[in-house]
């Protein structure tokens, strides 16, 4: 059967807003191009050791990065890296949203470092969208902690400093 | 006789899983109690269910894992319930609107109410998902599993608990 211009344009446009109301696409922002999902989409050379980062809030003189928890709001309450803010939930478009408007004013050499914990790393579902976020936003030192089980048992167990509250 | 008493307390003694903090472990202490309202605008208090082995599961709705273990905890709920096995989800969400469309999709038959950094520090600091705790007739944890653990061990020490058929 042939389509005319106007229906082949119509059954296009329908196609693409499938396509982006698709559920298997939840961390976008409307008019953006989906962000990979899964945590194993982040370079290793971006990753941070919990050690690592713990050694670098501690040293004396070194620059300190912004730290930003882009998981569960509930989850960061209980308890934080010292210093971090909350700008999440990296799956969803209103975290996404609340990272944007967070680095907006920001150099885009700005020292950044997310993270996340709510699970293990392999299933966790913030913390790659929010790394690619900000790579799309053309911020050049990015780094992620690397939760391999969860924030309390890579963090808080080892005794690195935490706070607590909203 | 002995040699049986011996295993089974060797298994039990096994059955403690991850526990992620050490100092704050909550393992054979009696049970932080709570009471909240559950999605059905219930109330929900931990006390009422002395009597019965109480599966405390800490979930949400992001928690890939945590979705793995629903169908199993479901399954339990009706086959071990009426030998007084009392599942209860608290939900570690910020909002309850995904909660409880969840909780219809996967047909969850026990009651589930929503948790805070309250409840989670009652419970030694939930840093992480899921967290699961077994607690007995007397209100005293049994066990608790932290983060993926293999089903089949939490329900063979569920079953040890719970009174023979």
């Amino acid at each position: 059967m042939r389509m005319g211009p106007i229906s082949r344009a119509g059954a296009i446009a329908m196609l693409a807003m499938l396509v982006l109301a698709s559920p298997r696409c939840p961390a976008q922002i409307p008019g953006s191009a989906a962000l990979p999902e899964s945590a194993f989409s982040i370079p290793q050379a971006q990753l941070l050791q919990p050690e690592e980062l713990n050694r670098l809030l501690q040293a004396k003189g070194a620059e300190k990065p912004l730290v930003l928890q882009v998981g569960s709001h509930v989850l960061f309450a209980e308890a934080h890296i010292q210093g971090s803010e909350y700008v999440g939930p990296g799956s969803q478009p209103a975290g996404l949203q609340q990272l944007q408007q967070r680095v907006v004013s920001l150099s885009r050499k700005s020292f950044i470092v997310l993270y996340c914990g709510c699970c293990p790393w392999n299933h966790c579902p913030n913390i790659a969208p929010a790394y690619w976020q900000l790579q799309n936003l053309g911020f050049t030192r990015v780094k992620v902690l690397y939760l391999a089980n969860n924030f309390g048992d890579d963090w808080v167990s080892k005794g690195y400093p935490v706070e607590r509250g909203r | 006789m002995l040699l049986a008493g011996l295993f089974c307390g060797l298994c039990l003694g096994m059955f403690v899983a991850r526990t992620a903090f050490a100092a704050d472990s909550l393992l054979h202490k009696p049970a932080p109690a709570f009471v909240r309202e559950d999605l059905n605008h219930k109330k929900l208090a931990l006390a009422s269910f002395r009597g019965k082995v109480v599966l405390l599961n800490f979930w949400a709705t992001w928690c890939a894992p945590c979705q793995l273990e629903m169908p199993r905890f479901v399954a339990w709920q009706n086959q071990y319930g009426p030998r007084g096995l009392q599942v209860i989800g608290i939900s570690m969400d910020d909002d309850p609107a995904p909660v409880r469309a969840l909780c219809a999709k996967l047909k969850l038959n026990f009651p589930v109410a929503m948790g805070d950094e309250k409840i989670g520090g009652l419970y030694g600091g939930i840093l992480g998902l899921p967290v699961t705790y077994l607690i007995d007739a007397k209100g005293a944890i049994r066990a608790e599993y932290r983060g993926q653990v293999d089903l089949n061990a939490i329900e063979a020490q569920m079953k040890m608990l719970l009174p023979k058929p």
